[in-house]
């Protein structure tokens, strides 16, 4: 079996940041491979070492400037990597959902994989759609929110785990092909080792356009525009206790003594 | 004149709380498109929850009688067969962890925009705007959209709809493609029990990622002997395995009311405040003077809390 994981290079902001229009200026960004396709990626990586998959191919929608993140991924285990970009993305600030099915769904029809991995939701934009989407555009089955698999997959149906709210999960069956959307916890995302960043960089890291993949320009225009960007109002009425450590501690142990919770 | 589907969500033989959110969010959507507010129940006890479901501002309820637990497949189906029946607009289903497993799908089935964990609605004639947050909720983002879409709102934005109203209840005649299940539910589990159960908890000193490593948890430990608290916890901490899940704070974990609720180093993320903005008194410690948990906080110190923990426990020792 072949394993697809998408990764996506996430943008973080800092605790001070400025917003210009609907953008943050670049200095205030920084980037990392996003959380949850880092459990994803883990999760793929430990199927090959059960010898339930044989390889894991990673695909990721970026600009070359994203290479230093997918050798992350390929140093964590990833047999190969797969980069798509083209100047038809370069002006496009936000890629929709659809936009992103399109996309990789190419990918699936070219790689046929048997099983997808995708984070739950990528850290910066956080729509938490693209896994189930593409399972439904490319005729899998799926399953959201997964903190679970069993690794013994057997006659083609994948035992899995889904995180509901309020401390409850399902238990499911589903049958493969199928794309599940990972959530952070199923596992402990390995760092990479040196031994493993060293292979990372003879390992195929390929880089196609949206052409390559027969993917129309069209079907990445947003169907959101972006129209407006702020700072969320800040409603705290707290009452702050000021000073250094030893005064703000002392405030609060007297407010905790006024609770009654120490006498 | 725009008429919005919404689904409602259950589990277990109960309406989730988030099904009467949607309504007073849909409603408000029909207030400005003049249309019809459709609300969609697919399994359970369809009639018992129509009737707890015909609130003010819903027109037409519509049931699925189709098993009594979630299945994507169901809901795919149910969603876009109604939808098409009713020339409806706009799907508003909850950003749910079973929302997130059907909506996609039906944006997909019916080549429609998809905006997810919306926080805010706003239509005017063909165009909706939504609000999003984006970078952890440091960010807020307003988007348009022309036509039709898909859209699921996050939980506790709106108020829980409670007046009753007057919508026609109908059964919808539903024909189950069998052959494109392809998943079964076999069963339920709880994550959360066993061991302490923090939401009885009176003090609770609750830490998040702002601990940084699992060897400082000793200055959290004993603080909370200094107390006499109970120990809980954000998600990141029972990601890493530093602490059992039935220590977790939030959507997916427990919901607690302490009288005292020492919030340190935890930003509140939505799914952590979800857990514990019930809390009486609520005292923050994050250097972070923007954190979404000020919001909430009736105490802050914006501090680091290497500095403040031990300052504290060393008031009661």
């Amino acid at each position: 079996m072949k394993a697809l994981v998408t990764v996506k290079e996430v943008v973080t902001v800092g605790d001070e940041f400025e917003i210009e229009g609907t953008e943050i200026p670049p200095q205030y960004l920084e980037t990392e491979l996003n959380e949850w396709d880092s459990f994803a990626l883990e999760e793929a990586v430990q199927l090959r070492e059960a010898d339930v998959i044989e390889e894991v191919v990673t695909v990721t929608i970026g600009p070359e400037s994203c290479e230093n993140t997918i050798r992350q991924a390929l140093a964590k285990g990833a047999d190969r990597g797969i980069r798509i970009w083209d100047e038809a993305l370069e002006d496009v600030s936000q890629l929709d959902v659809n936009a992103k099915t399109d996309i990789l769904s190419a990918v699936v029809e070219s790689e046929n994989p048997d099983l997808i991995l995708s984070g739950v939701q990528a850290g910066d934009d956080g729509f938490g759609a693209t896994g189930v989407s593409l399972a439904r555009e490319i005729g899998f089955q799926w399953g959201a929110v997964v903190n679970h698999l069993n690794h013994e997959i057997a006659d083609g149906v994948a035992a899995v785990r889904r995180e509901l709210e309020g401390g409850i999960e399902e238990e499911t069956e589903i049958e493969l092909p199928a794309v599940l959307t990972i959530q952070s916890g199923i596992n402990e995302p390995r760092y990479a080792s040196m031994r493993g960043i060293r292979q990372a960089r003879q390992k195929e890291l390929a880089s196609v356009t949206l052409t390559d993949l027969g993917v129309t320009s069209d079907a990445v225009t947003p169907e959101l525009r972006l129209t407006d960007m702020y700072e969320p109002e800040t409603e705290s009425a707290a009452t702050v206790f000021e000073g250094d450590a030893e005064e703000t501690a002392g405030r609060l142990a007297d407010l905790l003594e006024n609770k009654g919770v120490v006498q | 004149m725009t008429d919005v589907l919404a689904v409602a969500d259950h589990r277990q033989g109960s309406l989730r709380d988030v099904s009467f959110e949607l309504v007073t969010a849909a409603a408000k959507l029909t207030e400005q498109t003049s249309g019809d507010l459709h609300l969609l129940i697919i399994g359970g006890p369809v009639e018992e929850f129509a009737e707890k479901l015909n609130l003010q501002g819903v027109d037409v309820i519509h049931t699925v009688d189709e098993g009594m637990e979630f299945n994507h497949d169901v809901y795919v189906q149910a969603v876009t067969q109604v939808y098409k029946a009713v020339a409806a607009e706009y799907v508003v289903a909850p950003n749910s962890a079973n929302g997130l497993d059907y909506a996609p799908a039906v944006a997909n089935t019916l080549d429609l925009p998809l905006a997810t964990d919306v926080i805010g609605l706003d239509a005017t004639d063909a165009t909706l705007a939504v609000t999003r947050e984006m970078y952890g909720g440091k960010v807020a983002t307003t988007n348009e959209l022309d036509g039709s879409a898909v859209v699921t709102i996050r939980g506790a934005e709106w108020p829980m709809a409670a007046e009753t109203g007057t919508a026609s209840v109908k059964t919808v005649d539903f024909s189950l493609d069998e052959g494109s299940v392809g998943s079964r539910v076999t069963g339920f589990r709880e994550t959360t029990g066993g061991g302490v159960d923090i939401s009885e908890a009176d003090v609770l000193v609750s830490i998040g990622r702002g601990i940084d490593e699992e060897e400082n948890l000793n200055i959290i430990r004993e603080l909370a002997e200094s107390l006499d608290a109970t120990i809980s916890c954000s998600r990141p901490i029972v990601d890493s395995g530093w602490l059992p899940k039935n220590r977790q704070v939030g959507q997916s974990g427990k919901v607690v009311t302490p009288d005292v609720y020492l919030a340190i180093g935890i930003s509140g993320a939505v799914q952590h405040v979800a857990g514990m903005k019930g809390s009486d008194t609520i005292v923050a410690i994050n250097t972070d003077t923007d954190a979404p948990i000020m919001d909430i906080a009736d105490y802050a110190i914006h501090d680091d809390l290497f500095d403040v923990v031990p300052a504290l426990t060393e008031q009661f020792q």
